[in-house]
C-alpha cells in the first residue's frame, strides 16, 4: 500500500478547496469549502498514521473534527446574523470596512 | 487500494462539482459526496472510529446544519455569474494551481515508502487503543476541546438570538390595530371569507359565491390567482350532467366539506 | 590665615579658609533673609500691602543695616587671623560629584560691601517714601527695591561662584524691573530690554566661566577654587579671567557693554542712584576683587582688566561733556569712575584695595549726586534738561549744599573723601605704567570739567526756567539722606587714615610691599590737584563766563556730536551685532521656511501620495484579502521548495 496517491489527492482536495473559497461569493459555499480543505487534510493525517504506524495522526484528526464541528456551529451563526441584517449571504456584499 | 481508485476520481470530481455549480445546495450534496468517499477511505485507513464519526459528525451534523442553514437564507442562495472583483477568478485559479503544483512537487521529492500500518499500535482494536491515547496523553486537550465546544454553543446562541425590541402584541392590541387599518384603509378588520365549498373540485381553487351570485376574489388564495389556476363557480356547472352520468348519482347527495384554504403562500424553492 | 605681608608679592594669593560661624554671627543669613522676605510680602500680598508696604521695604533694609553693623563690630573684635567666617545654610544643588551647598562667606570684603549696600540703601529707601509719594505703585516698587537689595547681598555673600551668579542673576532682574519700572513710557520699556539684553552677554560669561572653573577645578567654592588656583595651566587660567572680565564689564558697564547704561537712566532716580551708581554697577569691581586668585595667575587677563578700565575711563569721561541730561552726565560719569575701580583693581594686588576704597566713596558721592539731581528734578516738574536749570542754589538751598559736597568729593577736591580714593589710584597707576598713569590724570581732568560743567548749568549762571515752574525744595525725608550722604562723602576719606582700609583688606586680597614711585607722592599729589584745577577752570571760562543758550547748539566739533551720541556705542552695536544677527536669522528663516519645510512637508505629501495608491488594496472584498493570503502561501511552499532542490 503506498502512501503518495493519498497525499496527492489530499493536496488535490486542498486545492481545490482553496479555489472554492477564493471563486465563490455565496457565503455558506465558501464555508463548505473550508470545511473541505480541513477535510483534505484531516486525510493527509489519516495516512500518515498508517504509514508511521502510530495513533497519533488519527488523534489529530479527531480533534480537528472537533474544531471543525465548533467552528460550522459559530460560523453558521455568524452567516445567520449577517443575512438578517443585510438579506444577503454574499460575501462581496459586506465590504463596508475598507479605505 | 481498489476503493481509492474507485472513490478519489469520484471525490475529484465532486471537489470540482463544487466550483461549477450554481446552487449551493448542489454544493451540499457534493460535499456529502466527498465527505462519505472520506470515510470510506479511512475504513481502508484502519481508522474504523474516524469513519463512524465521518459519517456521523460531518455526514450527519455538520452538512445537515449547513442545509438547514441554506433552507433559511435560501432565497438568493445561488451565485450571480458575474464576477464582482476584477480578475479574482483567474488570478484565484492561478495561484492555486501554483500552490498545489508546487505542493505536488514537492511531495514528488519525498519518498514515503509503504505503509508500515497499525497492528503493532493497535492490538486491541482502533477504539480502545485511540481512547487510550485521548484518555492519558492528550487528556487535557480533549477537556479543552469542551471548553470549546460549550463556548461554541453559547456563542451561536447568542449570535442567533433576537432581541425582542417591542413588547409581544396581544388579542387585544391586534384587535385594535386591525379596526385602526379598517379606519385608515378601509381594509376588512374581519377574516378573509372561506373559498367556495363545491364537491365537485378541490375548493381551495374555487372561490365562494357572494349571496348576488357573483365571485368573491378574496376567498381565494393569492397564490394561485397569480398562476391563473383559479376556476370559477358557474364553469363548474357546464359538465354537470355528464359528471352525475359517470357517477351515477343524484346531486340531491350532500359533498364532502373541503378543508379550511388558509396555507400561507410560501416562495417556491427552486433548489 | 599666614602672615601675607612677609611673602613676596606674587606668591601670596590668599587662600579662603573660613572659620565656622558662632556667636552672632549666626544671624548671617538674616542679612538677606530680612530683604527678601520684605519683596515676598510686597510682591504677592497685592493691594492689601499699599499702605504700609514702603514702611515695612524701608524697616527690612534698615533691620539688614543695623545687623550688618553689628556683626562689623563683631567682626572689629575678632583677631585678624580668624575673620573670614563661612556659614553652611544647605545644600543646593547635589547631582553626582556635583555639590554646591548654599553656603555664605563674611569676610573683610564682604563686611565692608553689606555695610554699603544697606547703609546706602536704607537711606535710598528713606528718600524714595518721598520722591515716589504720588505714584500709585509705589508699594511695587519698594518690592523691587527689597528684591534689589536682598539679590546684592547675596552677590557680595555667597561662599561659592554659583551663589554668586544666583545673586547676579537677581540683582540683573531687579534691575530690569526697576529701569523699566514706568513702563508706560515706550523708552523706559525699551531701555529696561536693552539693559537685561546686553546684561546678558556678561552673564554668558560669568556661566562660562563657572563651568569652566568646574570643568579645571572640579568645584565652584571660592575656597576650593582659591586653593587650586595656583597648579591650574595658565592658558585655562587667562580663559576664566577672560570670562570673568567678561560677565563684570556687563553688569559695570565697562567699554564693549556699556550702552545700557546711560538708557537705564530712564528708570526712577532713586534706582539710578542705588543701583545704577552706588551697588549693581560695581559687583563687577567685586568679581574682579573677589577673583583675585584667579587675575593674579592670569597676567594676560589682568592686563585687558587694565585696558577696559584705561578705555571706558575715558569714554565715559567724555560722553559726560557733552550731555545736557543731567542724568545722563551723572551716568557717564559712573561709568568712567567704575573705569578707576577697574583700573586699580587690574592693577593686582597693589590696587584691589583702592578699588575697594574708591567703590565705597564713590558709592557714597555719587548716591549723594544722584539724589540731588532727584532732588532738582522733582523741583523742576522732573525737567532733566540742565539747560532749562540755572542759578537753583536760591531755590533748593539743602539740596545745593549737599551736591556741593558730592561734587567736590568727585573731582577730588584735597581733603574730600574721593580726593584720597582716585589719588591713590592714580599714584598707583603711575607706578605700574606711565601711560595708563596720565590717561588717569587725564580722566581726573576731564571729569573736573564736565562735573564743573554740571554744577555751574545747574546751581549758577541765569535762570533758564520756564515762568510757570516754581522750584520748590524737597520735603525733609529727601533732604535728610542727601544730607547723610554729603556727610560720608566729606568723611569718606577717613577709612584710608593710617593705611586702614590697606590693612583691613589685605588677608582678602593680599598686600605688596611699598613700591616706589619715580617722583615723590605728594609731588604726583600736587600734579593732580593742578590738573582738577585747570579742569575746573575751563570749565569755568566756557560755561560760568558765558551765555547757556536755552536749546543745545547743533553747530560744533565732531567731537561734540560722536559725544552727544555715546560715541557711537549703540551704532557700534547695531553695525557689528544687530543687523548681522537680524541677517542671519531671516536667512536662517528662508533657510527653514524652504529647505527643512520643503523636506518634511514633502516626505509628508510623498507619504500621503504613496499611501493613497497602496490603501486601494484595502478594497473590502474578504476574498481579495483570502487571496493575498494563498498568494504568499504559494510564494513560502514556493521559497521551500527552491531551498530543497538548490
Amino acid at each position: 500500500m503506498n502512501t503518495e496517491p493519498y497525499i496527492v489527492l489530499s493536496a488535490i482536495l486542498f486545492t481545490i478547496g482553496c479555489i472554492g473559497v477564493l471563486v465563490r461569493r455565496n457565503a455558506i459555499v465558501v464555508f463548505m469549502c473550508v470545511e473541505l480543505m480541513l477535510n483534505a487534510s484531516n486525510l493527509a493525517l489519516v495516512t500518515f498514521a498508517k504509514a508511521n504506524g502510530n495513533l497519533e495522526g488519527q488523534v489529530a484528526a479527531f480533534f480537528v473534527m472537533v474544531v471543525a464541528a465548533a467552528e460550522v456551529v459559530v460560523g453558521l451563526a455568524i452567516i445567520m446574523t449577517i443575512f438578517r441584517t443585510r438579506r444577503s449571504a454574499s460575501v462581496d456584499d459586506a465590504s463596508l470596512l475598507k479605505y | 487500494m481498489i476503493a481509492f481508485w474507485v472513490l478519489a476520481p469520484l471525490m475529484v470530481a465532486a471537489a470540482l462539482g463544487i466550483l461549477f455549480v450554481r446552487k449551493a445546495v448542489h454544493a451540499a450534496l457534493l460535499l456529502a459526496v466527498v465527505m462519505i468517499s472520506l470515510a470510506v477511505l479511512y475504513a481502508a485507513l484502519d481508522a474504523p472510529f474516524l469513519f463512524a464519526v465521518q459519517i456521523i459528525v460531518y455526514t450527519g451534523a455538520i452538512l445537515m446544519l449547513f442545509l438547514f442553514v441554506l433552507m433559511l437564507v435560501g432565497v438568493d442562495a445561488s451565485d450571480s455569474v458575474v464576477e464582482t472583483i476584477r480578475a479574482q477568478r483567474v488570478l484565484a485559479t492561478i495561484a492555486g494551481l501554483l500552490f498545489g503544483g508546487t505542493v505536488i512537487v514537492g511531495l514528488a521529492q519525498v519518498s514515503f515508502g509503504t505503509m508500515v500500518g497499525l497492528d503493532q499500535a493497535q492490538p486491541d482494536g482502533n477504539v480502545p487503543a485511540l481512547a487510550d491515547l485521548l484518555f492519558s496523553k492528550y487528556v487535557f486537550a480533549f477537556e479543552t476541546t469542551s471548553a470549546l465546544l460549550i463556548t461554541a454553543a453559547i456563542g451561536a446562541m447568542v449570535l442567533a438570538h433576537r432581541e425582542r425590541i417591542t413588547p409581544k402584541a396581544g388579542q387585544a392590541e391586534l384587535a385594535a390595530g386591525r379596526m385602526r387599518d379598517y379606519a385608515a384603509t378601509g381594509k376588512h378588520p374581519g377574516p378573509l371569507p372561506a373559498p367556495g365549498v363545491f364537491a365537485r373540485a378541490n375548493a381551495v381553487d374555487t372561490p365562494a359565491l357572494l349571496p348576488d351570485g357573483t365571485a368573491e376574489p378574496t376567498s381565494v388564495s393569492r397564490v394561485l390567482a397569480a398562476r391563473g389556476t383559479v376556476r370559477s363557480a358557474p364553469a363548474l356547472a357546464d359538465d354537470i350532467e355528464t359528471v352525475q352520468e359517470s357517477l351515477g348519482v343524484t346531486p340531491e347527495e350532500a359533498p364532502e366539506v373541503s378543508g379550511k384554504s388558509g396555507a400561507a403562500a410560501t416562495p417556491e424553492e427552486d433548489q | 590665615m599666614p602672615d601675607v605681608t612677609a611673602l613676596a608679592a606674587e606668591a601670596l594669593v590668599p587662600v579662603v579658609e573660613p572659620f565656622a560661624a558662632d556667636g552672632v554671627f549666626g544671624l548671617l543669613w538674616l542679612v538677606i533673609a530680612l530683604p527678601l522676605a520684605g519683596a515676598v510680602v510686597l510682591l504677592a500680598g497685592g493691594r492689601r500691602t499699599d499702605p504700609w508696604g514702603h514702611l515695612l521695604g524701608t524697616a527690612t533694609a534698615a533691620g539688614s543695616f543695623l545687623l550688618s553693623l553689628v556683626l562689623f563690630v563683631a567682626l572689629l573684635g575678632r583677631g585678624e587671623e580668624e575673620r573670614q567666617i563661612g556659614q553652611e545654610l544647605f545644600t543646593w544643588i547635589q547631582v553626582g560629584g556635583f555639590d554646591v551647598g548654599m553656603d555664605l562667606l563674611y569676610d573683610q570684603l564682604s563686611a565692608l560691601f553689606l555695610l554699603l549696600i544697606t547703609g546706602v540703601g536704607s537711606l535710598i529707601h528713606v528718600y524714595s517714601i518721598g520722591y515716589m509719594a504720588h505714584d500709585p505703585r509705589r508699594r511695587r516698587f519698594f518690592g523691587y527695591l527689597n528684591l534689589f537689595v536682598a539679590a546684592m547681598l547675596m552677590l557680595v555673600l555667597a561662599a561659592d561662584y554659583l551663589g554668586v551668579f544666583l545673586g547676579w542673576e537677581g540683582v540683573g532682574l531687579a534691575s530690569y524691573l526697576l529701569i523699566g519700572f514706568w513702563q508706560y513710557k515706550p523708552s523706559a520699556a525699551a531701555a529696561a530690554k536693552k539693559a537685561f539684553v546686553i546684561n546678558r552677554v556678561g552673564d554668558m560669561g560669568m556661566s562660562l566661566a563657572v563651568m569652566l572653573m568646574f570643568v579645571t577645578f572640579g568645584t565652584t567654592a571660592f575656597a576650593g577654587v582659591s586653593a587650586a588656583a595656583g597648579e591650574a595651566d595658565s592658558f585655562t587660567l587667562n580663559a576664566i579671567g577672560f570670562l570673568l572680565l567678561l560677565a563684570a564689564c556687563g553688569k559695570s558697564a565697562q567699554v564693549p557693554l556699556q550702552a545700557w547704561l546711560l538708557d537705564a537712566m530712564e528708570g526712577p532716580t532713586p534706582v539710578s542712584a542705588l543701583i545704577h551708581a552706588a551697588t549693581m554697577v560695581t559687583a563687577g569691581v567685586y568679581l574682579v576683587v573677589r577673583s583675585n586668585f584667579i587675575f593674579e595667575n592670569a597676567p594676560v587677563a589682568q592686563t585687558a582688566v587694565v585696558i577696559v578700565a584705561v578705555v571706558t575711563l575715558l569714554w565715559g569721561a567724555v560722553i559726560g561733556c557733552a550731555k545736557d541730561d543731567i542724568k545722563k552726565v551723572l551716568a557717564g560719569s559712573t561709568m568712567s569712575q567704575i573705569g578707576y575701580m577697574m583700573l586699580a583693581a587690574g592693577l593686582g594686588v597693589a590696587g584691589y584695595a583702592f578699588a575697594i576704597f574708591h567703590l565705597l566713596t564713590h558709592g557714597f558721592f555719587k548716591a549723594n549726586m544722584f539724589l540731588g539731581a532727584g532732588s532738582v528734578m522733582h523741583a523742576m516738574d522732573d525737567d532733566v534738561d540742565m539747560r532749562h536749570y540755572g542759578m537753583l542754589q536760591k531755590a533748593v538751598p539743602v539740596t545745593f549744599l549737599t551736591f556741593a559736597m558730592g561734587y567736590l568729593a568727585i573731582i577730588g577736591f584735597p581733603g574730600f573723601s574721593g580726593f584720597w580714593s582716585k589719588d591713590k589710584i592714580i599714584e598707583t597707576a603711575f607706578a605700574d605704567n606711565l601711560v595708563v598713569g596720565l590717561a588717569a590724570l587725564a580722566g581726573a581732568g576731564i571729569t573736573a570739567f564736565y562735573m564743573t560743567r554740571l554744577m555751574l548749568m545747574t546751581f549758577f549762571t541765569d535762570k533758564r526756567w520756564a515762568p510757570e515752574v516754581h522750584p520748590h525744595e524737597s520735603p525733609r525725608v529727601m533732604t535728610v539722606p542727601l544730607v547723610v550722604l554729603a556727610a560720608l562723602s566729606v568723611l569718606g576719606g577717613f577709612l584710608l587714615l593710617g593705611d586702614w582700609i590697606v590693612e583691613w583688606l589685605s588677608p582678602v586680597v593680599g598686600a605688596e610691599e611699598h613700591h616706589e614711585l619715580a617722583v615723590p607722592a605728594i609731588v604726583l599729589t600736587g600734579i593732580i590737584t593742578l590738573v582738577v584745577a585747570a579742569g575746573v577752570a575751563l570749565a569755568w571760562f566756557t560755561i560760568g563766563r558765558s551765555e547757556v543758550p536755552r536749546t543745545a547748539p547743533a553747530q560744533v566739533s565732531p567731537v561734540t556730536r560722536a559725544a552727544r551720541a555715546d560715541l557711537y556705542g549703540d551704532a557700534i552695536n547695531d553695525t557689528l551685532v544687530v543687523r548681522p544677527g537680524s541677517r542671519l536669522v531671516s536667512g536662517l528663516v528662508v533657510f527653514d521656511r524652504s529647505v527643512v519645510d520643503g523636506a518634511v512637508m514633502g516626505q509628508a505629501a510623498a507619504t500621503g501620495g504613496l499611501s493613497d495608491r497602496l490603501r486601494r488594496v484595502q478594497n473590502g472584498f474578504v476574498r481579495s484579502y483570502a487571496l493575498s493570503l494563498l498568494g504568499g502561501a504559494a510564494l513560502v511552499v514556493l521559497a521551500l521548495l527552491v531551498v530543497n532542490l538548490v
